[in-house]
């Protein structure tokens, strides 16, 4: 027992300071005032620099970062957080409760271009109590609300008389978070490096380096000379590029399920697929299990519904229909659709059945899907088109002025389930994301309930329930959760996969003293 | 000449008006907002929030005014802020600058080196294996497309070989080296691209360079000259090469745009930051200040140039006078 705890010690403390991490993204960081970053380059790195009040953990449920601990009170009107103390910005300066009020300020101040006011213009007041408590009370209760307070806190001291808009500290922010920001260089990379005084503990990778590298063949160049230590994979790049002795010996992989879902939505407005039973046929007459073998090489799963897998949220009871293209062509009969003159195709009243799908350019997966799906609803009599838009016109000219028939797109999967902006019945308007025009009173009941509801067990009912309409509603054929592949050089120790992926624990990762490689980097 | 500059210098401003006008209503009717905006399809900014950022970047007011604004503010040189990141755009088109100037510059002066003396031997061995290989050569060259060679090179320089890194400017502990470390450095990071970029050029300046050489050959001065007795070397160097140079300055010339032009392509490869890429991303952004800057900036140097073609070429040629 005694030798057990002494190994169990000795393994704790062998982590290993040092060496620095070289991860390549295709984009650079635009902003890193996090109120201000809205792409996933300067997210990512402003995440490491600050922190918020909240945070996700392993398993996906809100615990506390700056706040130690919170309450909520009055059914869910007023959240008080209790702040830890002795926190330091990276110059120094303690951080308290002003900070978290300066933060809300900015956020619902009309003049900072933050897109991030949303959530924060449902707050009714926020009150500094003491140095370390804070007291925000909502217009009604919110339970989103509470995970919204995982947005980064900004320094006062440092912002108070910038112009947040133009503020140097875009290219220089000052956080509390694990890492401290050193340099800069646009388009070629960007470097942390660790904070001894973090306030959970000192992280053991001493350096991160964010390189850009625009051109993916190129990051995969770079991962076989090891210039590269961390990277997303591609599934052909995970299955066939990656499995040789090479990449065995200097690198490690994970596949994890991706937070986002790839979905075929019909516009209700049009008569066609207002009828359910046409969405439920074209749900049977497509394979998704072919479309994950085909386009993803089977790294993903069908999708049932718009919430993550295995999460809180997700039920698991709803089970992906069959692929079936004979009930889909008695679901198809019963709605009136049938070939009665011989041509291959089903017409009704005369019209035969012909859609587009439209998506996105630059996204081959996506095209690849929509053409499995025009073959497969070949199959049932159903001529499909394909049309590829340029991003910005396929925002401006068709989602927003609702100008599609069916299109095929993904959405991310926030870790806060609520999706009220995407299948309530009143978001349909313009620019709004309800651009299906989906409406079900039953499931509108559900979502306002699912965010007045502090109690995860309630919010839980809400949310499965939902789940289970939407999968026999079918306002969207869910088609796939792709797995989100990364690929991680073998000398970094502490990797912990679980649901949330592996970076939550970035702060315990290590190198062993002999195998790292960038030590003259660390004075 | 002084007044010929003058005039073609003044002749600028009207034409700047005019493309700046045309390229600002062409954006302007392209369908599609600045992306930065439009934030690419998240639920948790609303449609009010973007209005708000909208009138905030002064997009909601009718396009003429904002033709009107920008161009007031261009008269004062400040060419706005980037949608994408809030900077300055001359801050960050000056950042970018040197590196695509660097690599211009080189590959322009490893094209002329290796090019005209190519050309010159080509046309000198008119119908030789030489001439025939060396055209299929340039020709090959010319046809590969740059990131299909790029990669290769990658391949055999930087993988197989070890040579080369294989992308950006520097290596990741560069602030830590010293100064012949860090030349060494650079130039270990440039080759390739450098390389890549000349490959297209070589093949049209050599073959410019092989036509107007047999051309200048043929020429009755050249008979002169060999009935004067000079030696070949003369012949070829004194009397035929500066003729069939000209044409070379007129390209070079015409190059100067093309300086500060980088290419997305090999940019992206190589992961330079260079101006191609930067405008690249503010046109599918539809970071309107940022394109409009290029915009101008080009049009500027494209005048330039031509009008230092004709200089320079008035300068080597003694038959062309433009004084008068």
């Amino acid at each position: 027992m005694v030798a057990f705890l002494f190994l169990l010690t000795c393994v704790c403390f062998a982590q290993d300071y040092g060496d620095a991490i070289v991860s390549a993204s295709i984009g650079d960081a635009r902003n890193l005032l996090p109120l201000l970053a809205s792409d996933t380059a300067s997210s990512g790195v402003s995440g490491m620099v600050f922190s918020g009040l909240v945070k996700y953990d392993k398993d996906v449920k809100v615990v506390g970062d700056l706040a130690e601990s919170w309450d909520v009170k009055e059914d869910g009107l007023v959240i008080i957080f209790h702040l830890r103390k002795n926190v330091r910005w990276h110059d120094g300066a303690p951080f308290t409760a002003r900070d978290v009020e300066f933060t809300y300020q900015k956020l619902i101040d009309p003049k900072v271009k933050t897109p991030y006011g949303g959530d924060f213009e449902r707050v009714k007041s926020l009150e500094v109590l003491d140095d370390y408590t804070v007291k925000v009370t909502y217009k009604e209760p919110f339970a989103p609300g509470l995970s919204s307070w995982s947005m980064s806190i900004i320094p006062k001291h440092l912002l108070e008389k910038e112009d947040l808009n133009t503020s140097k500290y875009s290219r220089h922010p000052i956080g509390t978070g694990p890492y401290k920001f050193k340099s800069w260089k646009t388009q070629e990379k960007i470097e942390l490096t660790s904070n001894h005084d973090y306030f959970e503990h000192r992280p053991y990778i001493d350096r991160y380096i964010f390189r850009v590298i625009p051109d993916e063949s190129t990051i995969f160049l770079e991962l076989q000379t090891q210039g590269v230590d961390s990277a997303g994979l591609s599934p052909l790049q995970y299955i066939r590029q990656t499995d040789t002795p090479f990449f065995k010996k200097y690198y490690q992989k994970f596949r994890l399920p991706s937070f986002a879902y790839t979905y075929l939505g019909y516009n209700l407005r049009d008569k066609r697929f207002a009828d359910k039973r046409v969405r439920k046929a074209i749900n049977s007459a497509v394979d998704k299990n072919e479309i994950i073998s085909m386009v993803l090489l089977g790294l993903g799963k069908v999708a049932t519904g718009p919430y993550l897998p295995d999460s809180w949220a997700y039920n698991d009871l709803v089970k992906p229909a069959p692929f079936d293209p004979q009930k889909a062509k008695e679901l198809l009969k019963e709605a009136g659709w049938t070939d009665t003159n011989n041509d291959g195709w089903l017409d009704k009243n005369g019209v035969a059945f012909e859609f587009t799908i439209i998506t996105n350019q630059g996204n081959e997966e996506r095209l690849k899907v929509a053409q499995i799906i025009q073959r497969r609803l070949k199959d049932v009599g159903i001529r499909v088109k394909i049309k590829v838009i340029e991003w910005s016109v396929f925002l401006t000219e068709h989602i927003d002025k609702r100008k599609f028939e069916a299109v095929l797109l993904g959405w991310a999967l926030p870790m806060e389930p609520d999706n009220y902006d995407i299948f309530h019945s009143s978001k349909t308007g313009e620019g709004q994301f309800n651009f299906i025009g989906y409406k079900n009173e039953e499931v509108d009941k559900l979502l306002t309930e699912g965010r007045r509801n502090f109690d995860i067990e309630k919010r839980k009912a809400c949310y499965q329930r939902i789940h289970e309409i939407l999968y026999d509603d079918q306002p969207y054929m869910f088609i796939f959760v792709p797995e989100s592949i990364s690929i991680l050089h073998s000398r970094f120790k502490g990797i912990k996969p679980a649901p949330i992926g592996i970076g939550y624990n970035f702060i315990d990762w290590w190198v062993p003293k002999d195998e790292q490689r960038y030590n003259r980097l660390t004075q | 000449m002084i007044n010929y500059i003058l005039k073609r210098l003044l002749g600028i401003v009207p034409m700047l008006l005019g493309i700046t006008l045309i390229s600002f209503f062409v954006i302007k009717l392209a369908p599609g907002k600045p992306v930065i905006l439009q934030q690419a399809l998240n639920p948790k900014i609303s449609l009010e929030e973007i209005r708000r950022l909208e009138k905030l970047e002064g997009l909601d007011k009718p396009i003429q005014v904002q033709y009107v604004n920008w161009i007031s503010n261009i008269a004062k040189f400040n060419f706005g802020r980037s949608y994408g990141d809030g900077r300055p755009v001359m801050e960050k088109v000056l950042e970018r600058l040197p590196v695509t100037l660097t690599i211009n510059i080189l590959s322009l002066i490893f094209i002329l080196a290796i090019a005209i003396p190519w050309g010159v031997k080509s046309a000198l061995k008119e119908g030789s294996f030489f001439d025939s290989a060396s055209t299929v050569f340039m020709f090959l060259l010319f046809a590969a497309p740059t990131f299909w060679l790029a990669l290769l090179l990658m391949q055999l320089f930087c993988i197989q070989l070890g040579w080369f890194p294989i992308s950006g400017m520097t290596s990741l502990d560069f602030e830590y080296f010293s100064w012949p470390q860090k030349l060494w450095d650079l130039a270990r990071h440039m080759f390739l691209p450098v390389l890549v970029s000349s490959l297209g050029g070589f093949a049209g300046v050599s073959r410019y360079m092989r036509s107007n050489m047999i051309e200048a050959m043929s020429q009755p001065y050249i008979y002169t000259a060999r009935a004067k007795g000079l030696t070949e070397n003369e012949i070829i160097y004194k009397h035929a090469l500066r003729n069939a140079v000209l044409p070379i300055v007129t390209i070079v010339g015409l190059s100067i745009p093309g300086l500060l032009g980088g290419s997305v392509i090999f940019e992206s490869l190589f992961a330079i930051p260079g101006i191609g890429r930067l405008f690249y991303e503010a046109a599918m952004m539809r970071d309107l200040n940022l394109i409009m800057a290029e915009v101008v900036l080009v049009s500027i140097l494209t005048m330039l140039g031509n009008l230092v073609a004709d200089i320079a070429y008035a300068y080597v040629d003694p038959r062309i006078r433009y004084s008068k």
